[in-house]
């Protein structure tokens, strides 16, 4: 039915979307996952060695084990205490920093690294573009934790190896998106009119393609802080992510594992402040994908 | 149709290939293979007779080849930690308890998402629809160890309904295959839930209730037979993240499978092992991807027929 | 053959369906009425977006749910009020007694069902056959519509056949159960120039040879010249003009009636340019209080700002009925209708 009575009436059927401006949707922000963001990440990772009340790694023993105020404890320490005597809120607000960072510096990596070889992919085509799609393949076709898993143990935990982990692990994704993106881009007319100017294919690609495929960067950025943040965890509780004593969220869970029985709260928040930031964090990339860039389907 | 799965097969075997240079370079990259194995007090002579006998003076990509051939027979060599036992022999061992465990959550999980993925797209906007919306996004966003981790604190210590660990039977698979399959079940939902929206918007959609084809008809024949396609390639990457993700869950409920092995063997920095699972992996991972492509080419005629 | 008397084969009374959008409540169709006798063809033309399509889905009772839904009015088919019927009866109903044709067969047919199942799912719907039976009626379907070879292409997937093929095919679906009324909706405009001749000439032979009833959906006075018998002229969710087509090509009434006359190129003129009409059609969610043409109208009154104009009959009795909804009809050749 192209013969379809009225605009309206698409926006309602499911299926197409209308693609208001950037600025007009903003208006309309998501503001609770915004709002959990910045209590459980921003303000923490920026402000935890002046707000933290105790000191993340160095613990009393006099203090060990005591359960969160409201359970039993006192305001002292809020979430509670670990084995070591550490505070919880303090490890988590510290934990906060580790996530973050892994996340910007992983998926900074990554996205550039993927951006730049579907630029050259998309642009130049011919061998280059065969030689990056076949490692796109098989760089999909290999099971990421397996990877990282391999990585760590050859290199050794640390901060440096989950960047390397996670920006193989993304890489392919921005790589095939942006390749697209960039052939559909080539054939408008202002990048033959730049060509026609005279203008270099550096000068094309950074001035004409890359801004006009911003929009998927941005919204394939925003959707995998979340899994960015679940692979880290995941990677240091199995202990080949970030090293302890650094109070990293997943290394948290690890430590309250055994313990869930009698002193619960060890593991719990951790896994709380982990799930409460990928949900907003999803939520929010998903909002990103319907305002920005519609097409761009479940990733 | 067999020009499409042959170059889906040579893809999956250059992909086996990478795979296999990672786990050869694994065990070079760290120092010679021969100072991880060798007891502290050997002395150089014991050590130059290994490097002799492992062909460790050879050039590398000779050590490839030898290393490539010995994996295409199942001989990654005999492993550190546990004596008197190949690596590979090892994997095989615990390879059934995996799958067993890895099975019933991709059984389970699939059972219960397509199902609410359709409906979540035939009532769409309702209470049912976010419902499952909530449900998918929880279970993506829930680190699954600490799923697992709360699953027995609540289900097993509190109320002791389901054992906490241990190999068993169905009892013992309930807590780990929901703490696995959660997020499979979100990203299958949402996947089945979005390619049903799409299809039931169809003009084709619209011919079949003008031919006057039963709702459940066209819902669960017509529109789900298209729907699938999509859900269903990623159905691979569903079966091989449970393998990987049994990593993490093996070791939560301590299921003695290869995943548990995976991480033992590397707490252990026992590389013959570690290597024999991460190529057993990838091997099941790939395999499962060119089943998942093949199916494909047959639910959608458009690629059967090129 | 039938007595004067019996009802025609569909008639629409004062058909309203609202839609519900994000910006308020729409009658998408408003009080719309019209008839088709056995085995002729009622042609309903109108810009994109006047409610032509909705009013098709409206006649099957397949309006987009929830978002739409048919607010008032009867669809009779052989007397037999469709808005009445349980959706369990409407189903008999669906194919059975009216079928339709949609636009774009590259997208109305279903990609991973061969053309044989969908045929024969068509047919073995509304008959207690087996499944032999049914494909020999589903190759004799498709002889009707003239697929070449058909116990052949019946194994054949959509993706395998032209444009002009698949809608051949979607053809014989529409009907394989022998329905009376068939709804087309602009069933040649995706096709090639040569097919849609051809296209059109079958449905007018399978008329021919089975006195169906056929509500043709165009925008191409053209195509309306050549198939049709009556013609409704659809204008922002309403009939502004209604008759004949001898009477309306002749005498067009509505000034939207002859600004579309007008834009139809004649082959035999020498057109040097082609007249369009000014302006857009009004948004459903702003409709003028009046007329809804007034904002694009030549002659349009002061009276045309504030009222819908009522609907003038020309009094001649060889006119066919022929009406329209316009006040500049206020002379002794038109009298009030008040139907």
């Amino acid at each position: 039915m192209t013969d379809s009575p009225l605009p309206a009436v698409r926006a309602v059927g499911a299926g197409t979307r209308k693609r208001p401006g950037f600025w007009r949707g903003l208006r309309r922000l998501p503001l609770i996952p915004i709002f959990v963001l910045v209590v459980l990440l921003i303000v923490p990772a920026l402000s935890a060695d002046w707000l933290a009340p105790h000191d993340p790694v160095r613990g009393s023993i006099p203090d060990r084990l005591k359960p969160p105020v409201f359970f039993g404890g006192t305001w002292e320490f809020a979430l509670g205490t670990d084995r070591l005597g550490r505070d919880i809120l303090s490890r988590l607000m510290h934990g906060a920093k580790v996530s973050l960072s892994i996340s910007l510096v992983g998926i900074l990596a990554g996205g550039v690294l993927g951006t730049a070889l579907g630029l050259i992919a998309g642009y130049f085509r011919g061998l280059a573009d065969a030689i990056i799609m076949r490692l796109v393949d098989i760089s999909m076709a290999l099971p990421s934790i397996l990877l990282a898993l391999v990585l760590a143990v050859t290199a050794g935990p640390s901060f440096q190896t989950i960047i390397v982990v996670v920006t193989f692990v993304l890489w392919a994704l921005y790589a095939r998106q942006v390749r697209g993106e960039v052939l559909s881009i080539r054939e408008r007319d202002f990048v033959a009119r730049a060509r026609v100017a005279g203008a270099s294919d550096f000068r094309i690609i950074v001035r004409h393609i890359l801004p006009n495929a911003a929009n998927t960067i941005i919204v394939l950025a925003t959707l995998q802080v979340g899994s960015v943040i679940l692979l880290e965890a995941g990677l240091s509780f199995l202990g080949v992510g970030i090293p302890r004593p650094t109070p990293a969220w997943g290394l948290m869970v690890a430590d309250g594992r055994q313990l869930i029985v009698s002193a619960w709260w060890i593991a719990f928040f951790p896994g709380l402040a982990i799930t409460l930031a990928v949900f907003a964090l999803n939520l929010l990339g998903d909002w990103m994908r319907d305002k920005l860039d519609p097409r761009l389907k479940e990733v | 149709m067999k020009r499409y799965l042959v170059i889906r097969s040579l893809q999956s075997l250059l992909a086996l290939l990478a795979i296999s240079l990672i786990a050869f370079a694994m065990s070079h990259l760290t120092g010679s293979p021969v100072d991880a194995m060798l007891p502290d007090d050997a002395g150089p002579e014991e050590a130059a007779r290994l490097t002799r006998l492992w062909g460790l003076d050879r050039p590398l990509y000779e050590q490839y080849f030898v290393f490539l051939g010995n994996a295409l027979q199942g001989n990654f060599g005999d492993s550190i930690k546990w004596q008197g036992q190949t690596a590979f022999g090892l994997v095989l061992e615990r390879l059934p308890a995996t799958i067993q465990l890895g099975g019933f959550a991709i059984i389970v999980s699939t059972i219960i998402a397509l199902p609410v993925g359709v409906l979540a797209a035939v009532y769409k906007d309702t209470p049912f629809d976010s419902a499952g919306k909530l449900v998918a996004l929880l279970g993506q966003a829930m680190p699954n160890f600490w799923l697992g981790i709360v699953l027995i604190w609540i289900f097993a210590v509190h109320l002791n309904w389901l054992p906490t660990s241990g190999h068993g039977g169905l009892s013992h698979m309930i807590l780990p295959a929901i703490a696995m399959g959660w997020f499979q079940v979100a990203a299958f939902m949402r996947l089945t839930r979005s390619a049903m929206l799409e299809v039931l918007d169809s003009e084709y959609i619209k011919l079949a209730r003008i031919k006057g084809v039963p709702e459940r008809r066209v819902i669960w024949i017509h529109a789900l037979r298209n729907a699938a396609i999509a859900p269903l390639t990623y159905f691979g990457v569903i079966a091989g993240s449970i393998f990987t993700g049994s990593v993490v869950i093996e070791t939560v409920f301590a299921w003695p499978g290869t995943g548990l092995l995976a991480i033992d063997a590397i707490r252990g920095r026992d590389f013959p092992v570690i290597q024999a699972v991460v190529v057993t992996f990838a091997g099941v991972f790939i395999v499962a991807n060119l089943i998942v492509d093949t199916l494909y080419a047959y639910l959608d005629p458009r690629i059967r027929y090129q | 053959m039938r007595s004067p008397s019996a009802p025609p084969a569909l008639e629409v009374r004062d058909l309203e369906t609202r839609i519900d959008t994000k910006l308020g409540l729409i009658k998408a169709v408003d009080g719309v009425s019209f008839s088709v006798e056995h085995g002729k063809t009622l042609g309903i033309v109108g810009e994109s977006g006047s409610g032509k399509s909705i009013t098709a889905l409206s006649i099957l009772r397949l309006v987009p749910k929830p978002a739409a839904y048919i607010a008032k009015g009867q669809v009779l088919l052989d007397g037999e009020d469709l808005l009445e019927k349980s959706e369990n009866e409407m189903r008999k109903v669906r194919g059975k007694r009216i079928s339709m044709i949609l636009q774009d067969p590259q997208t109305s047919l279903n990609p991973v069902f061969s053309v044989g199942f969908q045929v024969v799912e068509a047919i073995g719907l509304h008959a207690d056959s087996r499944r032999k039976a049914l494909l020999r009626r589903a190759v004799e379907a498709l002889r009707r519509v003239r697929v070449a070879d058909p116990e052949r292409r019946v194994d054949d997937f959509p993706h395998q056949m032209s444009g002009g093929m698949k809608q051949r095919v979607v053809g014989a679906i529409a009907l394989g159960s022998f329905p009376r009324v068939l709804i087309a909706d602009e069933p040649t405009t995706a096709l090639d120039v040569t097919i849609q001749a051809q296209y059109l000439r079958l449905l007018k032979d399978i008329q021919a040879e089975t006195g169906l009833s056929i509500i043709f959906i165009t925008h191409d006075f053209g195509v309306v010249a050549r198939m049709c018998d009556k013609v409704a002229v659809m204008y922002a969710g309403r009939v502004v003009e209604y008759g004949p087509v001898r009477q309306i090509f002749n005498s067009p009434a509505h000034p939207y009636t002859k600004a579309l006359l007008n834009s139809v190129p004649a082959i035999e003129e020498d057109v040097d340019r082609l007249y369009s009409i000014k302006g857009q059609p009004p948004a459903f969610w702003d409709m003028p209080e009046g007329c809804r043409f007034e904002p694009r109208c030549d002659v349009a009154m002061q009276r045309c700002k504030t009222e819908y104009p009522a609907k003038f009959a020309r009094a001649a009795a060889e006119s066919g009925g022929h009406c329209a909804n316009c006040w500049a009809l206020e002379e002794p050749e038109w009298i009030p209708s008040r139907f």
